[in-house]
């Protein structure tokens, strides 16, 4: 069965942590890092990177555009 | 399967539209302007008319819009960026012209202009934003701040009787034979958000065909200005804004015909 | 020789427009200058060049369309009376900040506030100092003719893309409204948008190409060492004005003992008062300013060697004379400096003028 996976990438320099992006992840991949960027800012990052599915919902509330989006079907089942 | 494996440039489905610049934003962190900022450069560039797009900025936090998308700007004094839009519409009607203001720019000292230039059905783009509070001067009251609501110049509260009532400019716009298309959206979910671009998308369109003034208000946050987190501040506006300033279409379709109008012109 | 016709000043400057190749006129109604507006929607010059004219709501919306359309590389005006260009301020402060050319005329009328309808010159002080807020000049003309409201349009437009600074023509309610023969100019082709680009793409707003950066059109600039760059700019710009556009008109000054000083309507009364006093034996020469701004300092400064004493002859309180005695004593010299003048509305005669200067320079 094919299943739907993705990956963000988050420019750490550019988030301000403002954590939109945490509340708008359907499956609770993204949190504010402990530690912050040379802004102070608790940058988001993949805390659960595996829940991941590519959906964008985060890179499309982020205000600063500092989320990239990557997907791909994955043949193996998990 | 491993993340590297997934961040691959073949496997890219958002990224940030090449028309925005790559200076981070002067805006506080969870500002709608970023968000409205990517919507309009992305519009822009799915439109495919960077080279005849022209912005007007505004007084407000948004007077540096100008740093941010990569387009040929002129930055307004308060209030007028309507007139000046029409100024640029009239000598270069190839271009499109839109118009970026805030709720004191637009509801406040711009009343006559943005009222009048809808009225006369000028083919630009109006994008307003309502956070229902100046932010670029610290929290003071806005035409359009709440009944109650808290700000540097209503530290009580917004009272009636002192401040009178919230202002909703942007239904008195839908009134106005010259309006084409007003809507009001926000970006406050992703839901939402692909809304709101279509309602931009559609307001362009609506310029480059000439179909008179489209009209796109965006509830917004400014959580510096409310004192509350980005989220919090999201939350509160759906509770607090949508119910006085509910989120839809509000008219759709183009400028009036002289005779959709009124009966008939005055003969000569 | 161009064609002759009888002409009030207002319409002229409507005609001139047209013919000067102006791409949009935006303005609002104001006595005692409405007829320029009115002249310019009989004319349809849409139809003729594609010059665009409105009507906007306000004065405060006509200069924010005219900063609009200069800031797009455009030769664009709007006219008003006194009220009216005190509501431009505002957006005269921007176009001279974001450095766009373009022209204002101003048909005076008396003041404070509403005032009255007649002529007056008392925004002198207005005109020649700025007007809006912040550090900047205006080039000022100032016509005494119909037929220099007529020259006066295209000059204006050619100092102000040279200088790319806004620039005034100052006139007043009789000039406006009083008829003259007038040669009118020939028709110059308004520029095409490839002739706009290619000649102020560098800095207009005519649409980011790939090839350039995007052109920003404004007067903000947070960063206080760079707003005193831009502001030292300006004042090289205005310094450069008065070294090389300084324009004026001296009328028997040669043998002079006397000269009044005067622009405008009250130049024209005073050519009849040096007739008059010298009718009388009274050596008197006119010397009038024809740019206000920069002002005619050295002339004056030079006549100040040879003559007794001035007199300005204002429709205001006394607002030149400030200038005429700043170029005197600058230039070290201590000549009697007066002033004769009419308030709120009242134009002089000749023979007050004579007069005037009978009792201020020669018994006093």
């Amino acid at each position: 069965m094919a299943k739907v996976r993705g990956a963000v990438v988050v420019d750490i320099e550019a988030c301000k942590g403002c954590g939109l992006c945490v509340v708008a992840c359907p499956h609770q991949v993204l949190a504010q890092n402990k530690q912050v960027n040379s802004r102070g800012y608790h940058y988001s990052f993949m805390e659960h990177a595996e829940n991941c599915i590519g959906c964008s919902n985060c890179a499309v509330v982020c205000p600063d555009t500092c989320i990239t989006v990557y997907r791909v079907k994955s043949e193996k089942t998990v | 399967m491993d993340v590297k494996d997934i961040i691959k440039e073949e496997n890219l489905v958002y990224s940030k539209p090449s028309l925005l610049s790559d200076k981070i934003t002067h805006y506080c962190p969870g500002c709608s302007h970023g968000v409205v900022h990517k919507l309009l450069a992305e519009v822009i560039e799915e439109l495919g008319i960077q080279e005849k797009t022209i912005g007007v900025s505004p007084v407000g936090c948004a007077v540096f819009a100008y740093n941010y998308i990569e387009i040929d700007w002129q930055e307004a004094a308060h209030g007028r960026a309507p007139a000046v839009a029409t100024g640029i519409a009239r000598v270069d009607p190839d271009k499109v012209v839109f118009t970026y203001q805030g709720d004191g720019d637009l509801a406040s000292i711009g009343t006559a202009e943005i009222m009048h230039a809808a009225n006369r059905g000028e083919n630009i783009v109006v994008v307003f934003i309502n956070n229902a509070i100046y932010g670029m001067t610290g929290g003071q009251m806005a035409p359009t701040t709440l009944l109650g609501q808290v700000t540097a110049t209503t530290p009580c509260g917004r009272d009636l009787e002192r401040n009178g009532y919230p202002l909703k400019i942007t239904e008195l716009i839908g009134q106005l034979p010259g309006a084409a298309y007003v809507s009001r959206q926000s970006v406050h979910t992703p839901a939402a958000v692909r809304k709101c671009r279509k309602a931009l998308r559609k307001s362009f369109e609506n310029a480059m065909a000439k179909k008179g003034t489209s009209f796109v208000e965006v509830v917004s946050t400014c959580s510096s200005g409310w004192r509350l987190s980005p989220v919090e501040a999201n939350k509160w506006m759906e509770e607090n804004m949508f119910p006085f300033y509910p989120i839809g279409d509000i008219k759709d379709g183009q400028k009036a015909e002289a005779g959709d109008f009124m009966q008939q012109n005055l003969k000569n | 020789m161009g064609e002759l016709r009888l002409m009030k000043g207002n319409e002229v400057i409507a005609e001139a427009a047209i013919r000067c190749g102006c791409d949009a006129y935006f303005g609002y109604p104001i006595t005692p200058q409405s007829e320029v507006m009115e002249t310019l929607m009989a004319r349809e010059p849409w139809n003729q060049t594609g010059m665009v004219v409105l009507q906007a709501e306000s004065e405060v919306a006509s200069i924010n369309m005219v900063y609009g359309a200069a800031g797009a590389g455009k030769k664009v005006m709007t006219s008003s009376s006194s009220p009216g260009i005190s509501l431009m301020a505002e957006g005269i402060s921007y176009i001279a900040g974001a450095e766009l050319p373009c022209v204002i005329v101003n048909v005076q009328r008396g003041g404070p506030g509403l005032g009255t309808i007649q002529p007056s010159q008392a925004d002198y002080f207005q005109s020649t100092k700025g007007g809006g807020h912040g550090d900047y000049r205006l080039i000022v003309l100032a016509p005494a003719s119909v037929q220099e409201m007529h020259d006066f349009v295209g000059l204006a437009f050619e100092l102000a893309f040279k200088y790319r600074n806004p620039a005034m023509i100052l006139a007043d309610g009789a000039i406006g409204q009083m008829m003259e023969k007038v040669e009118l100019g020939e028709f110059v082709a308004r520029q095409t948008t490839e002739q706009v680009d290619a000649q102020y793409g560098s800095w207009a707003t005519t649409g980011k190409k790939k090839s350039r950066a995007k052109n920003v059109i404004t007067s903000l600039e947070l960063d206080s060492a760079l707003m005193e760059q831009n502001n030292l700019r300006f004042q090289e710009k205005y310094r450069k004005m008065q070294q090389d556009e300084v324009s004026f008109e001296a009328i028997r000054c040669e043998d002079a003992d006397y000269v009044l000083v005067a622009f405008g309507s009250s130049a024209r009364i005073c050519q009849k008062s040096v007739e008059l006093a010298r009718a009388k034996g009274i050596k008197v020469g006119l010397l009038r300013p024809i740019t206000l701004f920069p002002f005619p300092s050295e002339p004056i400064a030079r006549l100040a060697k040879q003559v007794k004493g001035f007199m300005t002859v204002e429709m205001n309180a006394g607002q030149m004379i400030e200038d005429v005695r700043l170029a005197v004593n600058c230039a070290g010299e201590r000549n009697p400096v007066h002033y004769f003048g009419r308030l709120g509305g009242i134009i002089p005669t000749p023979g007050e003028v004579v007069e005037a200067l009978e009792q201020k320079l020669i018994g006093g």
